[in-house]
């Protein structure tokens, strides 16, 4: 069977990662972040699933399963805030939120 | 008898304690017999402690009270010690004291602290009986300071004037310094003998150390240091004639009876330590002899009645020192018993001048006032022919043996004569220039004098001095067991060509100021027209330039170092590290925006420089 | 058993005092006098001669075994006097803020209970991790009193004096720790035992670090310069008698420690360190003397005139010989009283005319005979005058210094100079010359009361004790002060021929 080098699913990994973080550094739409957040878990857990691949191991798969219920909390809670930070303040703006300055 | 020793302070302290502890409040008819009757109890029981101790022909009486403190071979006790030195002292502070006092019960009468006067007086007779009749240093050293404060307090009693408050400070400062001096010499007696006792320090200074050692130099140059200081000699004189803003009767028992006279009470008392410093003991010659000089020279030039009487005290206080330099140790005791009777005549006659022309100091705004003022003339012409060396006078004895002391020296014994009787010829001139012009020429007084102040208990003190101002020259001394083996020169024969001189000399004197101030033969004006005449008046009325030095030598500084640092520079420092984690946290508090996608790209920022630092390191 | 109950009775009094308050607002003062004065009566049982060793009383009890922690109290004659003085002061301070104190009442008097509390522990434990606690426990309650009832820049002044005091505190237990450590390298068990810990060797670089810890410490509660600038800032925001026991108490815990602990737990460290020290001593005579003079604020320049004195103190405790050591402890009980009766002049000058700018004061003389006459006496106690306690003190230390190091003693003689300036200084100001008061309303100017006067005329037999009789207090502490010089004699006589 013809397999994809690992490298190769490496590289996309980061290329998502990197995505994700942009995203997250330069969105102000905070349901954007949340999605660049999502996607920068989704390619953690691709590393994490071609690397078990690679050295024939199960944890990777495992790690993955905890990395979506991870995501799965984490959105539920993202946007339970969201909404809350939508009620008080009418706008998803990130940067209004930022009364904790010194 | 002697075991009653102990009355000797106690009943001035009594006295004390009786005035204070009522907070000044006594009246006049109870405060009066309080103050001055101590003192006259103390006078009786010393006069009987006197008789009985010459008579005993006993060398001396040792009372232990208790001890005072003892810390390892440190133990100096409240111990009283009596010789012959110590017997002269006590009767000139009891019995001068008591006539002082008895003059300021009238003096004072009209002043609304009264009470507090009297307290103060008797703490200080108190102390000043602690001083001379301690047997050790430390003891001497509590009468020492106790008479310094004393001597502040009263300095400054009229306390409303600053000025009074300044020369009190400044008597209180300058004394201090040399009290400072002796202090260290004390330790420094106490580190090499391991004693303070007076008798054992002498006997461990001569059995340990050789003559001129250093040990005993630097040893009799500390002691001193508070022997000048106390008795307003070079280089800490400045105060003396400032300390004049007191109370006249304290310028007679204070300033010139009995505390500037202890040091040279000190120097007697520790003589055997400047014999074995022959190099200080003739310092102490010098300094006698340059003070003498130079506020010989300043008495001419002052027209405050009291200043030229201080500035003459500081001179024969000179001349006493003069005579401890030159090993003339009895000589110098005598001198300082006579001048206390004469120099508190002369004060307490100025008191009576004052008050009588409604507290006038100037001489020049007095004259003619020898029939208004017939007491004080009278007291003025006796207390100024003793000062001057009159013959058969008080004071022409003692100071003939001084002056005769010096003559004995090997080498610069015929300068130091010379000197004192140069000194002696200025005395003459200044002394009668005051008497001239007080009492003589034209009435310069601005207020009418009604009648000259007086009544009982001030004109009798003025009469006993007078009678023994007179024949005090005639009062044995009797110390000859204290310096036995100090004094080589008492048959020394000299001309008579010598005597002649010190008898004509202060004559001469007396002649000049005649010429000049009494039939005015030669005139102040044409002498004062000269521009040198004048700049060397202003030079010597400021009394040589000396508190000018001090004030821009010491003064000035201090001033202006307690100034500048008023804020204590260390607490700066400590400022500075406030300041600093300030601004550290003024810096670091930007960083904290609050904004979310700020902290992540910092976070990320830190990561990569981790990641990095990991990789390349 | 005595020591616990001396402290205990603090410790509950402070809390009686506290709750005393909702019975009524004069409670809580009365509450604390009857506690202080019964811990003076029962102090009174700790004299008489004590065992082989000068201990008076003991104590011991486990805390915590495994690291070697006890509650170890012992007393000797050194402490008993201390103690005695920290009681008597103690009344003296609820005296002076009898009238003072009207808010907050119960907590005030509930926090001067524990700070006394907290002192009498530091006097009397012989277990250094007890002693460190004791040693915090009289810092917190003091920095309330500052905080809470001091004047008009308390906040910036208590916090001055807790970090001082935290960041010093802090190195000492790190040299506690270090000791024990010692103790469990040499002995093979860990121990905070004073007794055991003076077997420790600590000749050694180390040693000289870890003594510097506890120097440190000691030398900022003392107060030394270049560590003192707390004091004046605490001093003059406290109320008066913050300032009372901070003067006349918490400062002598200070030369307490080096006494007890710095100079015995390292006989050699400090053997090396004593002409630094002597020379911060001299320091800090001569320089903050000169301080003093310039202050305005009276109670700054009261504070600085006690950085001065207590160089004597350290001075006298260096020179490490019976008449420097006695001198140093009698210094510290005559300043102890002359201190603070002159913050309570200083303070009932405040507490009338409601400043204490000295520039604005002159000629109270007249309005203030007793008043004044209390200020002389004291002015004139603290610069030395013979007869009084302070000059006993100071004439001991410096007579002994003389034998240990010439330099810095005649130095610090020139400090007896200086201490005339200032005080004659504060004389003329406030007491002498016109009267003036165009800056502030002299209708409270009155005299000292009758109860004023009680204190004032207590503390003034105290330093004529002192000063004539002071063998009553020599003797007390002749024994302890023996047991401390034999215990370092080897060292010294080990040093002296190492040098030779």
């Amino acid at each position: 069977m013809e397999t994809i080098p690992v490298e190769h699913g490496l590289i996309l990994a980061g290329i998502l990662f990197c995505l994700g973080l942009i995203g997250v550094l330069t969105r102000r739409n905070i349901v954007f972040v949340l999605m660049s957040l999502e996607v920068m878990l989704n390619a953690s857990g691709l590393a994490f699933i071609v690397a078990a691949t690679r050295w024939g191991h199960a944890e990777g798969q495992v790690m993955f399963l905890m990395i979506l219920t991870l995501a799965a909390a984490e959105v539920a809670v993202g946007l339970g805030l969201i909404i809350q930070m939508f009620r008080r303040y009418q706008t998803v703006d990130i940067s209004v939120l930022s009364e904790m300055k010194g | 008898m002697l075991e009653l020793i102990w009355l000797l302070p106690t009943f001035p302290l009594l006295g004390f304690l009786a005035l204070v502890l009522t907070g000044g409040t006594l009246p006049k008819q109870i405060a009066g017999p309080i103050g001055a009757g101590s003192i006259g109890l103390s006078f009786a029981v010393a006069a009987l402690i006197a008789m009985e101790f010459v008579g005993s022909g006993e060398d001396y009486f040792v009372y232990e009270a208790w001890t005072w403190m003892s810390v390892g071979n440190f133990s100096p006790g409240v111990t009283f010690y009596l010789d012959g030195l110590s017997t002269v002292m006590m009767l000139v502070i009891t019995g001068v004291g008591f006539l002082i006092h008895l003059y300021a019960t009238g003096y004072m009468a009209d002043d609304p602290s009264f009470a507090r006067f009297f307290s103060y007086m008797n703490l200080f007779v108190a102390a000043m009986l602690m001083l001379v009749l301690g047997d050790n240093l430390v003891l001497l050293y509590l009468g020492w300071e106790g008479v310094g404060l004393c001597s502040y307090l009263l300095i400054g009693f009229w306390y409303t004037n600053p000025a009074n408050g300044y020369a009190a400070r400044k008597a209180f400062v300058v004394t201090r310094v040399g009290d400072t001096s002796m202090a260290i010499g004390l330790f420094l007696l106490f580190a090499q003998l391991g004693t303070l006792n007076i008798q054992d320090l002498m006997h461990a200074a001569e059995g340990e150390w050789e003559i001129g050692s250093g040990y005993a130099v630097a040893a009799a140059l500390l002691l001193l240091g508070g022997a000048v200081g106390k008795s307003a000699q070079l280089p800490l004189q400045t105060w003396l004639p400032d300390a004049m803003a007191g109370p006249t009767p304290i310028s007679a028992l204070i300033h010139a009876a009995t505390m500037v006279t202890a040091g040279v009470y000190l120097i007697a008392r520790t003589h055997i330590l400047f014999e074995l410093a022959p190099s200080v003991q003739l310092l102490v010659a010098w300094i006698g002899l340059a003070t003498l000089l130079i506020s010989g020279f300043t008495a001419m030039t002052q027209s405050d009645i009291k200043r030229v009487l201080a500035y003459s005290t500081v001179s024969q206080i000179g001349y006493m020192f003069l005579g401890l330099g030159v090993g003339a140790w009895s000589a110098s005791v005598f001198h300082l018993m006579t001048h206390a009777f004469f120099k508190a005549l002369l004060f307490l006659a100025s008191g009576t001048v004052i008050l009588s022309l409604h507290h006038e100091q100037n001489i020049f705004k007095m004259g003619a006032l020898r029939k208004a003022l017939p007491v004080s003339f009278a007291s003025f012409l006796i207390g100024s022919l003793a000062l001057t060396a009159f013959p058969f006078t008080s004071g022409y004895f003692s100071k003939d043996e001084i002056l005769l002391g010096a003559l004995a020296v090997e080498g610069v014994g015929t300068w130091l004569w010379l000197g004192g009787v140069i000194g002696a010829f200025f005395t003459g001139i200044y002394t009668f220039r005051l008497f001239f012009i007080v009492f003589f020429g034209e009435s310069n007084v601005e207020h009418h004098v009604d009648r000259e102040v007086g009544g009982w208990h001030m004109n009798g003190p003025l009469i006993i001095l007078m009678i023994l101002a007179l024949v005090g020259g005639f009062i044995h001394v009797p110390v000859e067991a204290v310096f036995s083996h100090g004094e080589a020169h008492d048959e020394h024969h000299v001309s008579g060509l010598i005597h002649g001189i010190m008898i004509a000399v202060p004559l001469i004197g007396i002649g000049i100021s005649y010429l000049f101030f009494m039939s005015k033969t030669f005139s102040v004006e044409k002498l004062m027209s000269s521009g040198l005449a004048q700049s060397l008046h202003k030079f010597w009325l400021g009394g040589w330039g000396f508190d000018t030095l001090y004030n821009a030598l010491i003064v000035a500084p201090f001033l202006f170092l307690a100034r500048i640092n008023r804020k204590d520079l260390v607490d700066s420092f400590y400022a500075l590290i406030v300041t600093l984690s300030q601004a550290a946290n003024g810096m670091i508090v930007k960083t904290q925006t609050g904004s979310l996608r700020w902290y992540a790209l910092t976070l990320v920022g830190g990561l990569v420089i981790i990641v990095t630092l990991g990789v390349l390191l | 058993m005595i020591l616990v109950t001396l402290i205990a009775i603090l410790f509950v009094g402070g809390l009686v005092a506290w709750f005393s308050e909702r019975i009524s607002p004069t409670m809580p003062r009365l509450v604390a006098l009857i506690a202080v004065t019964l811990d003076l009566l029962l102090m009174f049982s700790l004299l008489g001669a004590g065992d082989a060793g000068g201990w008076v009383a003991t104590f011991e009890a486990d805390w915590i075994p495994r690291f070697g922690i006890s509650f170890y109290f012992a007393a000797d004659g050194l402490s008993v006097l201390l103690l005695m003085l920290t009681a008597f002061l103690g009344i003296i301070a609820i005296g002076a803020a009898w009238g003072e104190i009207t808010e907050r009442s119960g907590f005030f008097y509930f926090n001067l209970l524990w700070t006394l509390a907290g002192v009498l522990g530091v006097f009397t434990a012989l277990d250094l991790f007890l002693f460190f606690f004791f040693w915090e426990v009289m810092l917190i309650p003091m920095y309330l009193i500052i905080a809470i009832w001091g004047h008009e820049n308390k906040h910036y002044a208590a916090m001055k004096f807790f970090i001082f005091t935290q960041v010093t505190g802090m190195l000492m237990l790190i040299s506690i720790l270090v000791l024990a450590y010692f103790h469990y390298v040499q002995k093979g068990s860990l121990s905070f035992n004073y007794h055991d810990l003076l077997n420790v060797s600590t000749a050694g670089s180390m040693g000289m670090w870890v003594m510097l810890g506890f120097f440190l410490s000691f030398a900022t509660k003392l107060p030394s310069v270049p560590f003192h600038s707390w004091l004046p800032d605490a001093h003059s925001q406290a109320p008066t008698a913050g300032s009372v026991i901070l003067a006349g108490i918490l400062l002598k815990t200070g030369a307490y420690g080096l006494i007890r602990f710095t100079v015995p737990l390292f006989p050699e460290a400090s053997m090396a360190f004593a002409p630094y020290a002597m020379a911060l001593a001299a320091i800090s005579i001569l320089y903050c003397a000169k301080v003093a003079f310039a202050q305005t604020d009276i109670k700054r320049l009261i504070a600085y005139t006690s950085v001065s004195h207590m160089g004597f103190v350290t001075l006298g405790i260096y020179a490490w010989n019976e008449q420097a050591l006695q001198g140093a402890i009698m210094t510290m009980l005559a300043h102890g009283l002359s201190a603070a009766a002159l913050f309570m002049l200083a303070g009932g000058l405040q507490h009338r005319i409601h400043t204490r700018d000295m520039s604005e004061m002159g000629g109270f003389w007249p309005k203030v005979p007793r008043m004044t006459a209390v200020a002389i006496f004291f002015s004139v106690a603290a610069l030395g005058m013979p007869g009084l306690g302070n000059f006993i003190g100071e004439f001991l230390a410096l007579i002994g210094a003389f034998q240990a190091n010439i330099t810095m003693t005649v130095l610090a003689a020139f400090g007896l100079i200086l201490a005339s300036v200032y005080s004659l200084w504060v004389l003329q100001k406030v007491f002498q010359g016109e009267y003036r008061n165009a800056d502030f309303d002299d209708s409270h100017l009155t005299d000292l009361s009758r109860r004023e006067m009680i204190y004032f005329a207590l503390m003034m037999v105290g330093l004529i004790w002192m000063g004539m009789y002071p063998q009553s207090f020599l003797n007390m502490s002749e024994p302890a002060l023996t047991q401390l010089l034999t215990s370092t004699q080897g060292v010294a006589v080990a040093v002296l021929q190492g040098a030779l």
